[in-house]
């Protein structure tokens, strides 16, 4: 990869504490949501996190964000530390980074016109004037594909596609570098997620956008993806170009995946061979020892069970945490 | 309904159904003339968007939609009997007793008050009034080793909240299969899990048609999830039946046009695709106002080859050949045996 660095974690810890309630209570346990993770974001392109319920993709996203501030470790936006940064200092960093959220029904106010929505963090730019504001609404609402002459109208008069655009619209408004989008797709039809990955692939090669795109959906990461992450209980178990974790698969967890997503292509549905995952994640209070996949994976042995892999090279030509990889 | 020909006794027939809803701001036409049938050991998918009106069918078919605030047409047979214009003593015995429904979302499916051996003893003794309490708990206790639950005996005694979501899924998997009825409904009963746990209920399911022999309507959006677990499949869009085939020829030849894109939109896992997706152009039609003719009119891209015909007639569901599909387009059969997803999906 060529380009450079924008954004980075480096061994990214967040845990919460559980049980806690009132000032002098103690906390019985610690949620690790989020458990040494380190990846690199380059200009102009995208990461895909991909993995099931609970196993860390939001909270990532939120530390990365700084909506979250970590546990340990640090974030570092071109080059610069933000990860304890706060109040006037904070808020500078965020025109940079901005995120679309899963839900466009919830992440927009019903009691809000579209102009109001997408003009709101117009406000915290610097040297902002209120008079150009409709303007700007207008432009980018023709940007990501909106009737501009619907400013005046509330999100509920709109489908859950064009909702998703205003969302959009709003994030780009600031200009940002990078634009965090958690499940963008997954509440929306078939049609209308490809219109809006369409979108957001134009809106990245013309401003240059970089991408966090998590997704539970492995076949729209693959999609839109310059570099894979999978995660596995607030880790991740295997890091690499589409093209390697999909095609060179080294992780048992990222196979089982991969086999799980059913083929739109009923005749190779019937002839291949599927792992079936037994049971559920386990929970992120209690994290197995060693190996944390080694309770539902069909290749543990002992030394799963006392060491945890790292996430090295393992002659994959990408990295992989696995004593046993394929 | 295929070119094969199924065994087993028809269980479910519909029949030119249609329902429609009155609104302050006009007639909300959900479904509108619908028909198919499904048979034993048979699983039928309904796939479409979000307003396609697989959903009202569903729980029309099951009794639930109220007929003094919907305009219901048409005849609905289950086991011969027609639910439309059977009292509700009768439709009530043959719900959960004949028919059973999954439905999307397990937390909201179950009574968070209630133990799941409990709620699974209740759908029994609903039909069986004589049961003691001890076969109640027998019978549930049954029904949780037969979906996959570890450890049932101490696990009947907790509450759904204690659950995961996939364990949730196969507890009202549980409690629709108890009286083993002939007809189950599921609906997207797997989009709210990931996918390795839909993996393990869409399994379930097959297994458990195989052991009770019942008919499955699986109503998706999901092209994947028909591919690898229905025989049938039915393509609803703006509440009528687009494309009817089994779904082998539906996928090897998508014999109308919303088929065909919406085979063009899906993403493949197995080669990169960078580079734009392929869209349906705008977004489904509003059902108080279907456009004139075929409803999908203004999204399609053959319309115009055809003149004013698409907007002024409604087309009728005939048999394609050679494919051996139904389709409801007015493109004549050449034409739509030229419609293969590949000359199209590059």
């Amino acid at each position: 990869m060529s380009s450079e660095v924008i954004l980075e974690a480096i061994d990214v810890i967040k845990h919460f504490p559980t049980g806690a309630r009132g000032l002098l209570q103690r906390t019985t346990g610690t949620v690790k949501a989020v458990d040494g993770v380190s990846l690199q974001i380059y200009t102009g392109q995208t990461l895909g996190i991909v993995g099931e319920s609970g196993c860390g993709k939001s909270t990532l996203a939120r530390v990365l964000m700084r909506l979250l501030e970590p546990s340990a470790g640090s974030v570092k936006l071109q080059g610069e530390d933000i990860t304890h940064i706060h109040g006037q200092h904070l808020r500078k960093v965020r025109s940079q980074m901005q995120m679309v959220f899963q839900d466009p029904i919830a992440s927009l106010n019903p009691r809000h016109s579209v102009g109001e929505i997408i003009s709101t963090p117009l406000k915290f730019l610097e040297g902002h004037h209120a008079g150009s504001d409709k303007a700007r609404v207008q432009e980018l609402m023709n940007l990501v594909g909106l009737n501009p002459e619907h400013y005046n109208r509330y999100p509920h008069e709109f489908s859950g596609g064009q909702r998703q655009r205003i969302g959009i619209a709003r994030a780009i408004a600031v200009n940002p570098k990078i634009i965090v989008a958690d499940e963008p797709v997954s509440a929306l039809d078939v049609s209308i997620q490809a219109q809006i990955l369409n979108l957001l692939e134009k809106l990245q090669a013309d401003f240059g956008l970089s991408y966090v795109f998590i997704a539970h959906d492995l076949s729209v990461v693959r999609h839109i993806a310059d570099q894979v992450a999978v995660m596995y209980l607030g880790k991740i178990v295997e890091i690499g170009s589409p093209e390697d974790v999909y095609g060179i698969t080294a992780h048992p967890y990222t196979k089982a995946l991969m086999s799980a997503v059913p083929v739109a292509n009923p005749r190779i549905a019937a002839n291949r061979h599927r792992i079936v995952l037994t049971g559920d994640v386990p929970s992120p209070v209690n994290p197995p020892s060693g190996c944390r996949f080694r309770t539902r994976c069909p290749k543990a042995q002992e030394l799963c069970a006392q060491d945890e892999p790292l996430l090295l090279d393992r002659g994959h030509g990408h990295p992989v945490a696995c004593h046993f990889p394929d | 309904m295929s070119d094969e020909v199924r065994k087993g006794e028809v269980v479910l027939e519909v029949e030119d159904l249609s329902v429609g809803f009155p609104t302050p701001d006009g007639l909300v036409q959900a479904v509108n003339g619908v028909s198919f049938s499904v048979s034993s050991g048979q699983t039928l998918g309904i796939v479409g968007e979000s307003g396609s009106g697989k959903s009202v069918t569903a729980s029309t078919i099951m009794g639930l939609t109220n007929q003094k605030s919907a305009n219901v047409l048409g005849s609905i047979k289950v086991g011969g009997i027609d639910i439309l214009r059977a009292d509700e003593p009768t439709v009530r015995g043959l719900r959960g007793q004949e028919m059973a429904m999954v439905f999307q979302d397990p937390m909201s499916a179950l009574n968070p008050y209630y133990t799941v051996g409990n709620q699974i003893g209740e759908a029994y003794a609903v039909h069986h009034p004589g049961c003691t309490k001890k076969e109640r708990r027998e019978i549930a206790l049954g029904m949780l080793n037969k979906v996959g639950i570890p450890n049932p005996i101490q696990r009947i005694d907790e509450y759904p909240h204690q659950f995961s979501g996939g364990m949730r899924q196969r507890i009202v998997i549980a409690i629709a299969l108890v009286n083993n009825p002939r007809l189950l409904i599921a609906d997207e009963p797997t989009t709210a899990l990931d996918v390795t746990v839909q993996a393990q209920i869409l399994e379930l399911m097959k297994s458990l048609q195989q052991e009770f022999g019942s008919a499955i309507i699986l109503i998706t959006h999901d092209l994947g999830v028909v591919a690898e677990a229905v025989d049938d499949v039915m393509v609803m869009y703006a509440g009528r039946s687009m494309e009817k085939a089994s779904v082998t020829t539906l996928f090897d030849n998508p014999s109308h046009p919303y088929t065909r894109g919406l085979m063009g939109a899906v993403r493949s896992l197995d080669h990169s695709s960078r580079g734009s997706l392929h869209t349906i152009p705008g977004s489904p039609p509003s059902l108080i106002s279907l456009p004139s003719g075929c409803s999908f009119r203004p999204r399609c891209d053959l319309a115009a080859s055809l003149g004013d015909t698409c907007s002024l007639k409604v087309p009728s569901m005939r048999r394609v050949e050679p494919i051996g599909s139904l389709s409801a387009c007015h493109l004549d059969d050449q034409q739509l045996v030229n419609l293969t997803k590949k000359n199209f999906a590059s």
